[in-house]
């Protein structure tokens, strides 16, 4: 859907994205991730062809992004914004017809979201009359109005209460199940975890991970795991190679203890070594969170 | 629909429809009414009040001959000029005394005593009519018939004709030089608040963040030049509609006045038949075919040529200066920012304003006046000045030409910085930062 090659962008003395490729496939829900300041709003801004990049191409479908490119992306920017004293329906069918939709087929449109997101009576309202989560709703609905192929969410939950979050949770997942491919930025890791498939960690201008969730979690397991027993008493083990303890905690009539198994060993190894000696209630591998890795590679990467 | 024309009509449409808008294209067309009348009431009204004057004369000869006029009523005294004098001061008699030494003819000197101060047209019609009664009696006594006197009254009126390649026509320099303050003013006004209009709105989007939203579906260049457009047609749209309101109602006002005029001519008339003295037929006639004149040179003017100078320097000056507007917008965040980047914006307007009450009147075609109207920054207000004046059509093409080359200029730079300063935000804008923007690539 998206390939971005060897884009440089320049701000005079400041480099704001140096070498960063990526690619993002057709359906997907791409989390772009990484800390204030790394790059990811020029990425983005590059990408919806608000500035241009110094080199580097960005291909869509396949073809150089050129301006026709701009009536099937949608773009929700972190900083929100409407015109307040423009009225919510004449707002939203101004910004769809920017985007290229007919009169009628943005009102088609605009009413069987109000419908969906029961916003119905708002037509006639101003923006300065709305509350904050109102107005981030007419924002979305204002991104995906011309039923975009790829959608790019800058915080997309930043300002709404829980319910709110669901309904949005909701329609962005509707939208990746039609076919829509979505791009995600946000500092919300559980998030992260919850709806991509992919994720790129930018920082300081150069891409330093990029890959599926699930093989950048594999990548970092580190063969540690929890082990819930009953009984108080604590185990110690026969030799280091084996494996170490690391956390021993006890609750009520059970211990749980945290072990990161030795070189060369396996979990099967450390059971058939336990399972004389204790009665095993819970087993489980620790591996490690989108936020653990986050950190782990900003604060490695920063201290240096 | 073409996306320039959507922001383009959203703008028009957002600023038409407001209260104020409509409010001021009605309110002004009324003002100008109401100037037009108050100027013709007064014209009409302003009797001056008479002033009695108490003379008292030691040279014989002169209070005799002291004719009253509309305003001045002489009241020759034989008491003397002491008693005269304390009535004066107990409010008793006249308002003013006059004594006439009996050396008038050699000292030239008069005393004169008044109650409250006099304006410097009573006192110099009394230092006229002396005039006039002190050179009889010198012509006479060097032997000069009264009779050869009285029929040398020469009155000269200079009838203006200006010679122009459609042959002569009648010109009132008084009447020219008022539509040339008027130009100025109105240029000056409208250039300096539809470009603010313009750097408003930008701030508004950027302020609002709605910028980013609206600059990921059209290009900034397309968002500024909507905008730069549709405010342009408001200002357009306001100009016609006081231009049809105010030609409109002032044929009728004024078809109503002219009736007015002639009414009062007539009740003139009637007294005069009555036996009213021979000077005051003279006066009155003379100011309603002052009256006359005016409405005369007013009806001269070529009003179509000049609406449409007016409208297409308001066109190329508001093109011009409202993409330095933009500009300025786009580095602001907020209106209070503006200041610093203002005053070089408002300078050259500034300057050929002031200069147009002075300088460019009195001398619509020396070389200063040629150069600001040539320059594209200040013949807006330059050239409008000279027209009414006449502006040869060469000088009129050169100069609108020149617009147009530095309207493209300015749309080029401004949009250069505009592209990149609606995006910063929190950084305080230099003119090092202009430079910067404007030279950045994409």
């Amino acid at each position: 859907m998206l390939e971005i090659n060897n884009i440089i962008k320049q701000y005079a003395a400041h480099r704001a994205l140096d070498n960063v490729s990526l690619n993002v496939e057709k359906g997907s829900i791409f989390g772009l991730l990484g800390p204030n300041g790394a790059g990811k709003t020029s990425l983005i801004r590059i990408i919806t062809q608000i500035t241009a990049p110094d080199s580097g191409e960005i291909l869509f479908d396949g073809e150089p992004l050129q301006s026709k490119h701009i009536s099937r992306i949608g773009y929700l920017p972190e900083e929100r914004g409407l015109y307040k004293k423009m009225q919510i329906g004449d707002q939203l069918l101004y910004l769809g017809q920017l985007k290229g939709l007919t009169k009628e087929e943005a009102k088609r449109r605009i009413k069987h979201w109000f419908e969906k997101m029961e916003m119905q009576s708002w037509w006639n309202k101003k923006v300065e009359d709305l509350s904050k989560g109102m107005q981030q709703k007419v924002q979305f609905v204002a991104t995906v109005l011309h039923q975009p192929d790829l959608l790019i969410l800058d915080e997309p939950f930043s300002g709404f209460d829980p319910v709110n979050v669901d309904i949005i949770k909701k329609e962005i997942l509707e939208l990746q199940c039609s076919g829509t491919t979505i791009i995600f930025s946000t500092h919300r890791m559980e998030s992260v975890e919850e709806l991509c498939h992919h994720i790129a960690l930018i920082n300081k201008s150069k891409k330093i991970l990029d890959g599926a969730v699930s093989t950048i979690k594999d990548s970092y397991r580190e063969n540690k795991f929890k082990i819930t027993y009953a009984g108080l008493q604590p185990i110690e083990a026969p030799e280091p190679l084996l494996f170490t303890i690391e956390n021993h905690k006890t609750a009520a009539a059970t211990s749980t203890i945290s072990i990161r198994v030795g070189e060369g060993k396996t979990i099967n190894q450390v059971l058939a070594y336990l399972l004389p000696l204790v009665e095993i209630q819970h087993l489980e591998e620790i591996i490690p969170s989108i936020h653990d890795i986050f950190i782990k590679e900003v604060t490695a990467i920063n201290a240096n | 629909m073409n996306t320039i024309l959507l922001i383009i009509n959203r703008e028009y449409i957002s600023r038409v429809k407001k209260k104020s808008f409509l409010l001021t294209t009605f309110l002004v067309p009324l003002l100008f009414i109401a100037m037009y009348a108050i100027i013709f009431y007064v014209a009409l009204n302003n009797r001056e009040p008479v002033t009695t004057i108490q003379v008292v004369d030691y040279s014989g000869f002169v209070a005799d001959q002291l004719t009253n006029t509309d305003h001045l009523l002489f009241i020759k005294n034989t008491d003397d000029a002491e008693n005269v004098k304390k009535q004066l001061e107990q409010g008793k008699g006249a308002e003013i005394l006059l004594i006439i030494p009996a050396d008038i003819s050699t000292s030239q000197t008069v005393e004169l005593y008044d109650t409250e101060k006099k304006g410097i047209g009573t006192f110099s019609a009394i230092e006229n009519k002396l005039n006039d009664v002190l050179r009889s009696k010198a012509l006479k006594d060097a032997g000069i018939d009264m009779s050869v006197l009285n029929s040398i009254k020469p009155n000269v009126t200079v009838r203006a004709k200006q010679l122009t390649v459609d042959g002569e026509k009648d010109s009132s320099v008084g009447a020219t030089i008022g539509i040339s303050f008027g130009l100025s003013i109105l240029i000056y006004l409208s250039l300096f608040l539809y470009g603010n209009q313009v750097m408003r709105g930008i701030i508004e989007e950027k302020s609002n963040r709605i910028i980013e939203v609206i600059i990921s579906s059209v290009k900034p260049f397309q968002l500024m030049m909507g905008k730069i457009i549709g405010i342009g047609l408001v200002g357009v749209t306001q100009f016609v509609l006081w231009i049809v309101l105010t030609v409109g109602l002032t044929a009728a006002a004024s078809a109503f006045m002219i009736n007015k005029t002639q009414h009062t001519e007539l009740i003139v008339k009637q007294q005069n038949q009555t036996g009213t003295p021979q000077e005051d037929i003279q006066h009155t006639t003379d100011s309603s075919s002052k009256i006359q004149g005016i409405i005369e040179s007013i009806k001269t003017i070529d009003y179509g040529y000049i609406m449409g100078s007016f409208l297409i320097y308001f066109i190329g000056g508001y093109l011009l200066y409202s993409a330095l507007f933009a500009m300025v917008g786009s580095a602001v965040d907020s209106e209070t920012e503006t200041q610093q980047f203002m005053l070089p914006i408002i300078m050259p307007l500034l300057f050929t304003y002031m200069l147009s009450f002075s300088v460019l009147i009195n001398n619509p075609h020396g070389s200063l006046a040629f150069w600001l109207s040539m320059i594209p920054f200040t013949s807006p207000i330059g050239m409008l000045v000279r027209i009414p004046f006449g502006v040869p059509f060469w000088q009129l093409a050169l100069s609108v030409s020149l617009l147009i080359i530095g309207f493209l200029i300015t749309t080029y730079v401004a949009a250069r910085v505009y592209r990149v300063g609606i995006l910063m935000y929190g950084k305080k804008a230099s003119y090092k930062e202009l430079v910067k923007w404007f030279k950045y690539k994409g």
